[in-house]
C-alpha cells in the first residue's frame, strides 16, 4: 500500500488500539426496547461483522454509532475524542463529533439524485469539510478510478445501476475520511449478479486496512473479511468471536439455529 | 352583430400596455415575495415547535378560507378606517404575496415531504446540519416536484390580478374597463382582454413544460 493511495485510511492509529468502544448502549422505540445494553468494540484495520435475525436491531447499533438516532443509555468512545455518555441528554456539539467520526454506506444507496458522481462524492469534503475543492476533485477521481467508474464521474445517479450507485455511496463514504465505516447491508438491495462487484471493494477496502462494521446477511463474506463477528438477537449479543468459530462452529442454540437457517433457506 | 376592427386594433396596443406595466409587473413581484413567504411558512409548519407550526397553520386556513377580492378590498379600503392608508400598487402586491404565500406554503411543504427520509440521513453522514441538508440537498429536490403546482399558482395568480383593476391598478383589464365605458364597446372590449389573458397564460403553461422537461433530466423515474 503506498502512501499516495487513494484507498489507504487515515493511518494515525495504531494498529490493534480500539477505534470504537460502546458499552451498555440502549435504545427503545416506544414501548419497544430494541437494544438492551449493546457492549461492542472494533480495532484499528479490522472488521466487524454484525449479524442476526431481522428486527433484531443491527441497523439500530450502526444508526445509533452515526449519530442517525440518539441512544437512551450507554456510552460510545471513539478513540480521540471524548466518550459520549448518553446517561445524560447529549449536547448537539457531542453528537456532531461522534457523528463525524464514520460514515454510514446506506442499504439504499441514498445518492443525492440532483448531483453527479462528482458532485456527490465531494459534496461532504468541499461543503462540511472546507477542503479545497481542486484537491477534493482530484481525490474522489482517484478514489472513483479505484472502484471501476472513473467513466461514470459526470453522470446521475439514475444512470448507473445500482452495484454502481452502491460503489458511488461507498466512495462517498471514503472521501469523509471518516475513522469507521458503517455498511448497513450493502448489498441487500442490489441483483444478485452485481453483488459480486460491491463485495469485492469492501473486500478491498478491508485489505488496505480500513477499519469497519458490517451488517451483513451474506454469511460466506463475512467469513472472509471479518476480524469478529456479533450475532444479534433481540437487541442482545448473544455470541460474538472469530468467524470461523461464530458461523462454523457456533456454541449458542439461537446462532446455530440462525446460520443453519441462512445456510440452508429450503 | 357588427364588430368595430378598427376599434379592437385601437385598444390592442394600449391593453397590451396594461399587461406588460401593470399585470406582468404585478404578477412577479407578488409571486416571488408570496414565494419566499410560502417558504417560510413551510418551514413554520413542518418545525417541531407547536406554536409556530399553529401560527402558520392558522395563516394558511385564513388565506384559503376567504376570497382574494375581499383580503383585497379589507387591505385598500379596510385599513385606512384604523388609520393605514397604503396606495393601490403596494396593497395589491401586499394582497397578492399573502393570497400566494398561503397557496404555496401548503405546496413547497408537501414537495419537502415528498424526499425521501434517506436524503436527510445522507446529508447527515456527510456531516452537514439539517440546514444545510434542506438547502443544498432537500430544497433542491423539493424545487422540482413543485414546479407544476407552482406554475399552476402562478397562472392563477396572472389571472387573479385583474381583481386589482378594484382597487384603481392600472393594469390590463382596468384598462379595457376605461377604454369600454369611453367607447361603449364593453363586449368588444371584455372579449379583447380575456384573449389577451389567455395568450399569457398560454406562454406561461409552455414555459411551464419547457422548465420540468429541463429540470427532468436530473431525477430518476
Ligand atoms: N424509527 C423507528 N421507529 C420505531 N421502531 C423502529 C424504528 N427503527 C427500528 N425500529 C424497530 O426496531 C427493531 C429493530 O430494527 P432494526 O432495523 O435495527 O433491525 P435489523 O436487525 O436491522 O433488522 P433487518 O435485518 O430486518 O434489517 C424492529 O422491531 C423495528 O421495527
Ligand atoms: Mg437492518
Amino acid at each position: 500500500m503506498s502512501p499516495t493511495d487513494p484507498l489507504a485510511p487515515r493511518g494515525t492509529v495504531p494498529a490493534h488500539e480500539p477505534v470504537l468502544t460502546v458499552s451498555g448502549l440502549r435504545k427503545s422505540f416506544g414501548a419497544n426496547q430494541v437494544l438492551k445494553s449493546i457492549d461492542l468494540s472494533v480495532r484499528q484495520g479490522e472488521v466487524l461483522a454484525l449479524i442476526g435475525p431481522s428486527g433484531s436491531g443491527k441497523t439500530t447499533v450502526l444508526r445509533c454509532l452515526n449519530g442517525l438516532e440518539t441512544p437512551d443509555g450507554g456510552v460510545v468512545a471513539f478513540r480521540g475524542i471524548r466518550p459520549v455518555d448518553f446517561a445524560s441528554p447529549a449536547s448537539k456539539k457531542q453528537l456532531a463529533s461522534l457523528r463525524d467520526q464514520s460514515a454510514m454506506v446506506f442499504q439504499h444507496y441514498n445518492l443525492f439524485p440532483h448531483k453527479t458522481v462528482l458532485e456527490n462524492v465531494i459534496e461532504g469534503p468541499v461543503q462540511v469539510q472546507k477542503r479545497p475543492k481542486a484537491e477534493a476533485v482530484r481525490e474522489a477521481s482517484s478514489l472513483l478510478d479505484r472502484v471501476g467508474l472513473a467513466d461514470k464521474r459526470d453522470q446521475y445517479p439514475h444512470e448507473l445501476s445500482g452495484g454502481q450507485q452502491q460503489r458511488v455511496g461507498i466512495v462517498r463514504a471514503l472521501a469523509l475520511k471518516p475513522s469507521l465505516l458503517l455498511f448497513d447491508e450493502p448489498t441487500s438491495a442490489l441483483d444478485p449478479e452485481l453483488v459480486g462487484d460491491v463485495l469485492h471493494v469492501i473486500k478491498e477496502l478491508a485489505e488496505e486496512g480500513w477499519t469497519m462494521a458490517l451488517v451483513t446477511h451474506e454469511l460466506a463474506f463475512a467469513r472472509e473479511v471479518a476480524s469478529e463477528v456479533v450475532f444479534m438477537d433481540g437487541g442482545v449479543v448473544v455470541e460474538r468471536g472469530h468467524p470461523d468459530q461464530v458461523l462454523r462452529d457456533p456454541q449458542e442454540e439461537r446462532t446455530q439455529q440462525f446460520v443453519h437457517r441462512l445456510l440452508n433457506p429450503f | 352583430m357588427d364588430i368595430d376592427w378598427d376599434l379592437v386594433a385601437s385598444s390592442f396596443w394600449p391593453l397590451v400596455q396594461g399587461g406588460i406595466r401593470g399585470t406582468i409587473p404585478l404578477s412577479l413581484a407578488s409571486f416571488f415575495l408570496g414565494l419566499v413567504l410560502a417558504l417560510i411558512v413551510a418551514l413554520m409548519r413542518l418545525s417541531g415547535n407547536k406554536v409556530i407550526s399553529a401560527i402558520a397553520r392558522g395563516y394558511v386556513s385564513v388565506i384559503r378560507g376567504t376570497p382574494l377580492l375581499v383580503q383585497l378590498f379589507v387591505i385598500f379600503y379596510g385599513l385606512p378606517s384604523i388609520g393605514v392608508v397604503i396606495d393601490p400598487w403596494p396593497s395589491a402586491i401586499i394582497a397578492f404575496s399573502l393570497n400566494v404565500g398561503g397557496y404555496a406554503a401548503e405546496v413547497i411543504r408537501a414537495a419537502i415531504l415528498s424526499v425521501p427520509k434517506g436524503q436527510w440521513e445522507a446529508g447527515h453522514t456527510i456531516g452537514m446540519s439539517p440546514v444545510t441538508t434542506l438547502r443544498r440537498i432537500i430544497l433542491p429536490q423539493a424545487a422540482r416536484v413543485s414546479v407544476p403546482p407552482l406554475s399552476n399558482t402562478f397562472i392563477s395568480l396572472v389571472k387573479d390580478t385583474s381583481l386589482a383593476s378594484l382597487i384603481l391598478v392600472t393594469e390590463l383589464f382596468r384598462q379595457a374597463q376605461e377604454i369600454a365605458a369611453f367607447s361603449q364597446e364593453f363586449m368588444v372590449l371584455y372579449v379583447e382582454a380575456a384573449v389577451i389573458y389567455w395568450v399569457f397564460c398560454l406562454i406561461l403553461s409552455s414555459g411551464q413544460s419547457q422548465l420540468e422537461k429541463r429540470l427532468d433530466r436530473y431525477v430518476a423515474h
